[in-house]
Formats: C-alpha cells, sequence, structure tokens
C-alpha cells in the first residue's frame, strides 16, 4: 500500500471552542489507483490531505491522533527535515486555485525550476531546461518563450496545467489534488482532467483527488470515500457506489441530482444543514437531517460496517439503505 | 405560447479601453455582450448557460438596468425601457428585480434582515405604507422558509443557503414579475442546492413568475428551464427548448458543453464520446470575425473566418420538422448526440 491513513484526528483550537474536524479517518491509495474524497464544505475532506502533505497549520490545527504511514513510514513521527524531502519528491499537492497558489513576481519557468535546483541541487540553466521539458509535458503551447512569462500572463486553464506540472517535477508516488478543476469552466476542466488521468497512467502515481462533484468522481476514479463531518461514512468501488449507495447520505447527494426524468417534479433535498464541528450531534452525525434516523441513531456512533470486502457503510441501517 | 414578457433585441455592451491621462483616446473595445437578441414569455423560465467570460452576467446587468446597453433595446411589456431615466426607470425596476450570486457578498453585514428585505420598501413606499413593513417583511421570510422571528438577526448569523433565501426574499419584496438569478446557487453545498432550487420553483407557481436563469451548471439549468440559450464570447450561439438543446444540438459549441459535463454515472464512462475544444476562448477585445467559434471549432472553413452565421433555423433543416430544427448560428449545423439518451428508473432513487 502506497499510503494509508489510519484512525487520524484534527481539532482546531479556536476563540470560540474546539472544532474536530477530522475525527478517526481512515482511508488508503495504492500505485496508479485513484481515490475520489466527496464531501461537502466542513467535512474535513481537506483538512485531512493537508495532515498528509504536513501543510496543517499548527496552531490553531492540532494532530490529537492517528497514523500516516506513506511507504510504510508514520509521517507523523518524522522530524521535519525528513518530512520536508517527502513533500515534493514523495507526494505533491495540486490546489484549486492556481493563481493564488503561484507566485506573482516570479516567472513560471523559475518557480518550476526551483523544485530542481532546491531538491536536485541542478544549476539555474539546467533547472530551466527542466522546467521547458515539463511544460512541454502538460502540454502548454510554445513552452520556450513562455518559460520567461509569470502566472498572470496565462490563462486559468494554463496555470492549473503548471500545478500540474509542478507537482510533477520530481515524479512523486502519490499526488493530492484538491478541487483541481472547480475553478475552471466545463470545456477546460475537461482538457485538464484528462491531463491529469493520463500523466497519472503514465507514471503510475497514486492520486487521491478531493471534490464535490459527483460527475467527476463518476468519470475519473476507483474507489470513492465519502466524508460526513470528518468521518468517512461510505467506501466502496466507484460503480457500486452509483448503483445502490450503502448510506443515507450518499443516496441524499445522488437523488438531489438533476435528472432528465424527474423534470418538472421537485427535486430531492436533503434536509437541514451540515452540522456544526464545535458542537457534533452525539450518535450518527448525520441523524439530524436523516430519513431512516431510529433511536439507536441518537445514541450510537455507527462504526464502519463491512458490506462486502471492499466496501465499508457508516449507518446502523445500511443494509435497509442498500435495498433503497 | 404566453405574452412575451421582455424582448431583447440587438443588445450590445462595449466597455472601452482608453490609453493616455489627459488626452484619453479610445484604442478599442471589450465587447462583453455583441448582439444578443432574446424574448422572456409570462410565467416561463429561460436559462442562460455559457463559460466564464461569454457576457451572460452583463446580459442580466442590462436587464434590470444595472448597466446602460451601448446599442439595443430591451422592451418590458412592449414598452422600451432601455433609455429610461427618472420616474419612470424606478417604476419599471420595481417590476424586474435580481437575485444575486455570491449570498456573503450581496448582503449588507451591518443591516439586520429586517432591513436588508425591507429596504425595497423605502424606495418604492408605495408597496407597503410605513406601518405595515414589519408584517411585511415576515410574510416574505415564511414565504422563503425562514423563521418570522429572525428579523432581527444578522447576515452572519445565516448559512449561505439561508443567505441565499435572504436574497430571494428581497428579490420578491416589490412583488415583481420578472426575477434574473445569476448563478443563485453555484456558491452552495450540493445538498443545500436543490433546496433553493425547489422553493425557486414553487415560487414561480405562487407568485406567476417569469425567470432569467444565468448558470453554467448545465444539469440545474435543464432542471428549471423551459428554453435555453447557449452564449458564447457575447453572443447567442443557439436557443430552444430544452429537449431541443440538450437533446438535439446542432452547434458545435453546444455539442463540446454538453459533451465536456461529467455524467454522475461511471457506467456512462466507456460510452461516451467527449469533445474536447483544442485552445482557450479568445478575449473579447479581440473577436474573431466571422463566426466567432471558429478559432476552437473542428468544422471551420473558410466561409465561417468570412460570413457571421445568424441566429436562425439553418439552411440545411429549412422546411424539415422535428426537435433539432430550432436556431443555431452555425453555417455548418448538423445534429448530434452528445448526452447519451438517460433511461428511466434506473439508478438510485
Amino acid at each position: 500500500m502506497l499510503l494509508e491513513v489510519r484512525d487520524l484526528q484534527v481539532e482546531f483550537h479556536t476563540r470560540d471552542g474546539v472544532a474536530k474536524a477530522v475525527n478517526g479517518v481512515n482511508y488508503s491509495v495504492d500505485a496508479g489507483e485513484t481515490l475520489a474524497v466527496l464531501g461537502e464544505s466542513g467535512s474535513g475532506k481537506s483538512v485531512t490531505a493537508q495532515a498528509i502533505m504536513g501543510i496543517l497549520d499548527i496552531p490553531p490545527g492540532k494532530i490529537t491522533g492517528g497514523e500516516i504511514l506513506f511507504q510504510g513510514e508514520d509521517l507523523l513521527k518524522m522530524k521535519e527535515d525528513e518530512r520536508r524531502k517527502v513533500r515534493g519528491a514523495g507526494m505533491a499537492m495540486i490546489f484549486q486555485d492556481a493563481l493564488s497558489s503561484l507566485n506573482p513576481v516570479l516567472s513560471v519557468g523559475d518557480q518550476l525550476g526551483e523544485m530542481f535546483v532546491v531538491h536536485r541541487g541542478m544549476s539555474r540553466k539546467d533547472a530551466r531546461a527542466k522546467a521547458v521539458e515539463l511544460m512541454d509535458r502538460v502540454r502548454i503551447p510554445a513552452a520556450a518563450e513562455r518559460v520567461r512569462q509569470y502566472p498572470h500572463q496565462f490563462s486559468g486553464g494554463m496555470r492549473q496545467r503548471i500545478m500540474i506540472a509542478m507537482a510533477l517535477a520530481l515524479e512523486p508516488a502519490l499526488i493530492i489534488a484538491d478541487e483541481p478543476t472547480t475553478a475552471l469552466d466545463v470545456t477546460v476542466q475537461a482538457q485538464v482532467m484528462d491531463l491529469l488521468a493520463e500523466l497519472q497512467r503514465e507514471y503510475n502515481m497514486g492520486l487521491i483527488l478531493i471534490t464535490h462533484d459527483l460527475g467527476v468522481v463518476a468519470d475519473v476514479a476507483d474507489r470513492i470515500a465519502v466524508m460526513y463531518a470528518g468521518r468517512i461514512v461510505e467506501t466502496a468501488p466507484v460503480h457500486d457506489i452509483y448503483k445502490a449507495p450503502a448510506h443515507p447520505y450518499t443516496r441524499g447527494l445522488l437523488d438531489s441530482i438533476p435528472r432528465l426524468d424527474h423534470k418538472g417534479l421537485e427535486l430531492y433535498a436533503i434536509k437541514g444543514l451540515p452540522p456544526n464541528l464545535m458542537d457534533i450531534p452525539p450518535g450518527c452525525a448525520f441523524h439530524p437531517r436523516c430519513p431512516m434516523a431510529q433511536d439507536v441513531c441518537r445514541t450510537d456512533v455507527p462504526p464502519l460496517y463491512e458490506v462486502s470486502e471492499t466496501r465499508g457503510s457508516a449507518c446502523h441501517f445500511w443494509r435497509e439503505c442498500l435495498d433503497g | 405560447m404566453a405574452e412575451p414578457i421582455l424582448e431583447v433585441s440587438g443588445l450590445v455592451k462595449h466597455y472601452p479601453l482608453t490609453r493616455g491621462i489627459l488626452f484619453k483616446k479610445q484604442v478599442g473595445a471589450v465587447k462583453a455582450v455583441d448582439g444578443v437578441d432574446l424574448v422572456l414569455h409570462q410565467g416561463e423560465t429561460l436559462g442562460i448557460v455559457g463559460e466564464s467570460g461569454c457576457g451572460k452576467s452583463t446580459v442580466a446587468k442590462m436587464l434590470v438596468n444595472l448597466e446602460r446597453p451601448t446599442a439595443g433595446t430591451i422592451r418590458f411589456k412592449g414598452e422600451d425601457i432601455t433609455r429610461l431615466s427618472g420616474r419612470a426607470l424606478k417604476a419599471v425596476r420595481r417590476n424586474i428585480q435580481m437575485v444575486f450570486q455570491d449570498p456573503y457578498t450581496s448582503l449588507n453585514p451591518r443591516m439586520t434582515v429586517g432591513d436588508i428585505i425591507g429596504e425595497p420598501f423605502d424606495i418604492h413606499p408605495e408597496v407597503a405604507p410605513k406601518g405595515d413593513r414589519r408584517r411585511r417583511v415576515q410574510e416574505l421570510l415564511d414565504v422563503v422558509g425562514l423563521n418570522p422571528e429572525y428579523i432581527n438577526r444578522y447576515p452572519h448569523q445565516f448559512s449561505g443557503g439561508q443567505r441565499q433565501r435572504i436574497g430571494i426574499a428581497r428579490g420578491l419584496a416589490l412583488r415583481p414579475e420578472v426575477i434574473v438569478a445569476d448563478e443563485p446557487v453555484s456558491a452552495l453545498d450540493v445538498s443545500v442546492q436543490a433546496q433553493v432550487i425547489n422553493l425557486l420553483e414553487s415560487l414561480q407557481k405562487d407568485f406567476d413568475l417569469s425567470y432569467v436563469f444565468i448558470a453554467h451548471d448545465l444539469s440545474i439549468v435543464r432542471h428549471i428551464s423551459d428554453r435555453v440559450g447557449v452564449m458564447y464570447l457575447g453572443r447567442i450561439v443557439e436557443i430552444g427548448s430544452d429537449a431541443q438543446i440538450y437533446d438535439h444540438p446542432t452547434h458545435p459549441y453546444t455539442q463540446a458543453l454538453l459533451s465536456a459535463v461529467p455524467v454522475p454515472d461511471p457506467e456512462a464512462r466507456e460510452e461516451r464520446e467527449r469533445i474536447i475544444l483544442a485552445g482557450d476562448v479568445p478575449s473579447p477585445t479581440n473577436v474573431p470575425s466571422g463566426c466567432r467559434f471558429r478559432t476552437r471549432c473542428w468544422k471551420a472553413k473558410e466561409r465561417c473566418a468570412l460570413e457571421v452565421p445568424e441566429l436562425a433555423v439553418p439552411e440545411a433543416f429549412r422546411g424539415a420538422q422535428g426537435p433539432a430544427v430550432h436556431d443555431s448560428a452555425c453555417h455548418f449545423a448538423e445534429e448530434r448526440q452528445v448526452v447519451p439518451p438517460e433511461e428511466t428508473g434506473n439508478g438510485p432513487g
């Protein structure tokens, strides 16, 4: 296993109290595999990713438990200078907003080349040549000329390609992409996702794709982990989950997508609001919004029940949910 | 079909680009909207889709008179409202209201919800006499599904979905006939989007509203719209009923746009044919000659660079029957199914 997250717990200490952002997350990714982490804002999907990358703001954030095994080693026990070597060379991250993730006063060539200067000890000239090569690889036209340009001179889609080039620079084993196409238009989104999938195959990388878009997930993922209030509520191979979800939250999300044969009818809507992380409901965190909730849901936190060898659901009534 | 309530013809908005400080001279223009014609009928929802920079939000602003068109006319119930001012403009504005995209920045954080929703009454006091306002605001809160007792709360005490309800209540306050909604759900979480869409649909029935619904999410637009217009670089390239546009698109841009939308069904992954467009949208300061889509179009021929295709039923379809016969601005329009026909009754739900 390339990456294994075990029982990860993260809190944020703020003036108003303690926000429990991640409450015991388990997931794993293999080389060449795409895991989609699906969730709404506040579900803990990005915080988990930041903890894996080691870029969580501490304080106010605090990792209160768990392990993150990367190629067999626990990242949380590493010293910061060891961790730094893993970041970039072992795993890399692609962020949602390329414009604010790139330095506006450095040319894209300098920013791409920096990876090679810092991690590989290359000369500036060699690093520049490497930068051009990378830009070619992510199919930026006229790379040799554009390498001198600054981020504002590129379009949104091109900037996201530069982010991908930067993540790929040191050929990491794992890429974490946090909403990589959310800020892009659909036609450009398709270009960027295609590129990412192709490069992943070429390098046999593990990919964690963090998103809220059920369409993007269906297009590229092998497996899905659905998060709610800092926990994984369902995990399954992608085909299974769309056919028959085993958790009422997943079912609600799928049902609220507008479908052709529902035209003119009311859309299914999950009632209520996502929970406040400072005050997560007892028992199953989803119970106040769940149409299937019973007394046991208000008191007992559901474990991740084994639905099949490859599937898990954190719902006391997953059998009923599967049957629809 | 019902009476037209809004008729837009030849609508243009150019923002001048100038050089020099003392002696300004115009060196070009951003052609945000460059000749848009459309009709909104009483009680219908017209969806407008397009990518960022296509001019859809500028059209919205001109419809509610927040921007003055460079050329063209907007008629409300037959009356030209494009060049109105003063009292006449104020009277028309009452009837065309807007719901904005971002519920976080479109509500004043220092005003209570009651003041926000009641503010339209200050400008149009004839709608609600002073003593009656509090009750009217509470009614509006109730209509959009918020607790009327929240009248003295501030926007930060509400979630995103609740704030969008406040924005909708403000839009409804003057009992308008037309609501222009610019990306009203794109800032909301998936589970909350459906709630707001349902609210908009039920309000339309209850108050006999006509909607112009602008969004980039094609599946939501299809759900809510009776007719859909597709915009590209300042013009409408194809317009028709939702089934005509989604199931029988004839313009290559519409086909590419539809095929690029990820379908929430992993089984469709292999079957789907995707049209991946090359390159980016050209800058609106430097619009290609002829057909403005030709620089990214796989069908472009010499004719496309010379002749601007008009928005009408294409030559190839004249005299024909069926859903492929609708307005499409392409010299080489042909039908192509890009969205796999959805089977009814399978999948979750």
